[in-house]
């Protein structure tokens, strides 16, 4: 069958990081090229492309999902963030807090992939265990640290979130409990 | 790695699903979590012209209890088996595989019958529904079948769902009173395609052995029932010389397991021999305790 590529593009309306837009995709583009080069939201990182390495972790609707194991088609009506929405320079979220502190990143390729991958653990988690946090990390790549000081960060922000101390808690957006 | 164009459909019913199935046939492809689907399309190794994506379609998401079990929807998340009370109490055996499948961002979008659908032999859901007397409902263009576990896997990435048909739910029965069930496997780590995976449920008599099911991953075509080591099994009073000898017999004469670039033949066996004694050993233990 035959289509011409001007009929072959499909609206969608989404929510990015509370914002809502609106544009026409074709099929085949993976969200994470649609966050990318449509949004120019170059946070979300593409290492592979097909599951593996985890840097181009996103939340849908509150749960961290691969964004190129997605078409951009498929996120109508859906909410998303990627990390732009965690924190700004100025007001770090307090996961990018405890990475900075505890040198979790090198050249940083990964950073974003592992922070939308731990916000919802951090959510249901307040003291694992080593072995719980490995696992949790376990579904994203790190070439250059060696996961010692990420496994590090994630105490340090369980810590933090635990004492509820002023590094930044409750500033930021906190995903799955927007509106 | 990208894609090639398709057309994409969101139907909302079964019937569309099946209706655009009919007119498109081998061109089309039903996409579900797509976390298979979609790495073999950016490497391009299918190319559908046509792509029914299931996501919007009612009624496919269910996990619910019925008599004699539980059916569980095609598109339900394997996060949500995962999680879900319901299953951990009426199919623990399933609670606890649940988390070897690949990583919670994959199984926040890969579905259930996706997984069992797609059939990859390195996959752990066709063996544990395989020991666990699973059944299959598929919609046909005409009508529809309930097909048991043991006919549902054919070969390599084949199964009983035809190319104009869709798996609606599978219904995963309860076990009989007196059983025992182990799940284990090995990867190099957490969340990869494990090398071999075991899986096995055991009713007990006292210390008999009534009926024993026992079904391996990643050593063949598909889920491969171990069917010598069970009849070794089956009216044998359980005891640690008899569970080495069965776990001999599995690794040696029911499986011929493939060797690639991550193990040879002889690791694959030896593994096998090791995860089937002790899942053996373990699904005793429960049995006894239950
Ligand atoms: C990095 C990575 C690691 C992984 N590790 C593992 C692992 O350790 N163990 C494991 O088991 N899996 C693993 N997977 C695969 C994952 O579990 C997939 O989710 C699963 O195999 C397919 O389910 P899906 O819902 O994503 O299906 P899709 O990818 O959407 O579909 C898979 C195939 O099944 C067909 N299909 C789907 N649903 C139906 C239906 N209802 N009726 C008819 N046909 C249907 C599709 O047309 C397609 O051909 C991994 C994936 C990735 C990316
Ligand atoms: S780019 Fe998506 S997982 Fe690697
Ligand atoms: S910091 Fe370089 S890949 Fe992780």
């Amino acid at each position: 069958m035959s289509t011409t590529a001007a009929s072959n593009r499909h609206p969608i309306r989404l929510t990015v990081n509370g914002e809502v837009h609106e544009r026409e995709v074709e099929p085949r583009l993976l969200l994470s090229d649609f966050l990318r080069h449509d949004l120019r939201l170059t946070g979300t990182h593409v290492g592979c492309e097909h599951g593996v390495c985890g840097a181009c972790t996103i939340l849908l609707d509150g749960a961290a999902v691969r964004s190129c194991l997605m078409f951009a088609v498929q996120s109508h009506d859906h909410e998303i963030e990627t990390v732009e929405g965690l924190g700004t320079a100025e007001a770090l979220h307090p996961l990018q807090e405890a990475f900075r502190d505890t040198h979790a990143l090198q050249c940083g390729f990964c950073t974003p992939g592992f922070l939308m991958s731990l916000v919802p653990f951090l959510a249901e988690h307040d003291d694992p265990s080593e072995e719980e946090i490995r696992h949790a990390l376990g579904g994203n790549l790190c070439r250059c640290t060696g996961y010692q000081n990420i496994v590090e960060a994630v105490r340090l922000a369980c810590r933090r979130q635990r004492q509820g101390d002023a590094h930044g808690l409750g500033e930021g957006a906190v995903p799955g409990e927007m509106s | 790695m990208k894609p090639a164009p398709f057309v994409y459909f969101a139907p909302q019913t079964v019937d569309e699903v099946m209706d655009l199935l009919r007119q498109y046939g081998d061109d089309a492809k039903v996409l579900a979590g797509g976390q298979s689907f979609i790495p073999t399309m950016s490497f391009r190794l299918a190319q559908p012209e046509v792509v029914i994506d299931l996501n919007g379609v009612e009624g496919l998401a269910g996990l619910r209890e019925v008599d004699n079990g539980l059916h569980i929807g095609t598109m339900c998340r394997q996060r949500t088996v995962e999680r879900s009370p319901l299953v951990a109490r009426r199919a623990p055996l399933l609670a606890e595989t649940m988390p070897s499948i690949a990583h919670p961002q994959i199984r926040n979008r890969g579905t259930f019958g996706g997984s069992l659908a797609h059939a990859d032999p390195a996959s752990e859901l066709p063996a544990v529904v395989s020991v666990l007397n699973g059944r299959f409902r598929i919609r046909r263009q005409r009508g529809e079948d309930w097909v048991a576990a043991d006919d549902f896997f054919i070969s390599l990435f084949e199964t009983a769902v035809g190319p104009e048909d869709l798996l609606l739910e599978v219904e995963i029965p309860d076990l009989a009173p007196g059983s025992g069930w182990a799940f284990q496997e090995f990867s190099r780590r957490q969340g990869d395609f494990a090398l071999v995976g075991v899986a096995v449920v055991l009713e007990l008599e006292g210390h008999v052995c009534r009926q024993a099911r026992l079904a391996l991953l990643s050593v063949g075509e598909g889920p491969v029932r171990a069917h010598l080591g069970e009849a070794a099994l089956e009216g044998q009073p359980m005891g640690a010389s008899l569970l080495q000898r069965v776990a001999e017999i599995v690794a040696h004469q029911d499986i011929d397991p493939p060797a690639d670039i991550h193990a040879s033949k002889d690791y694959r066996r030896h593994l096998a021999e090791v995860l089937t004694r002790r899942t053996l050993s373990q699904a005793v233990a429960r049995a006894a305790a239950d």
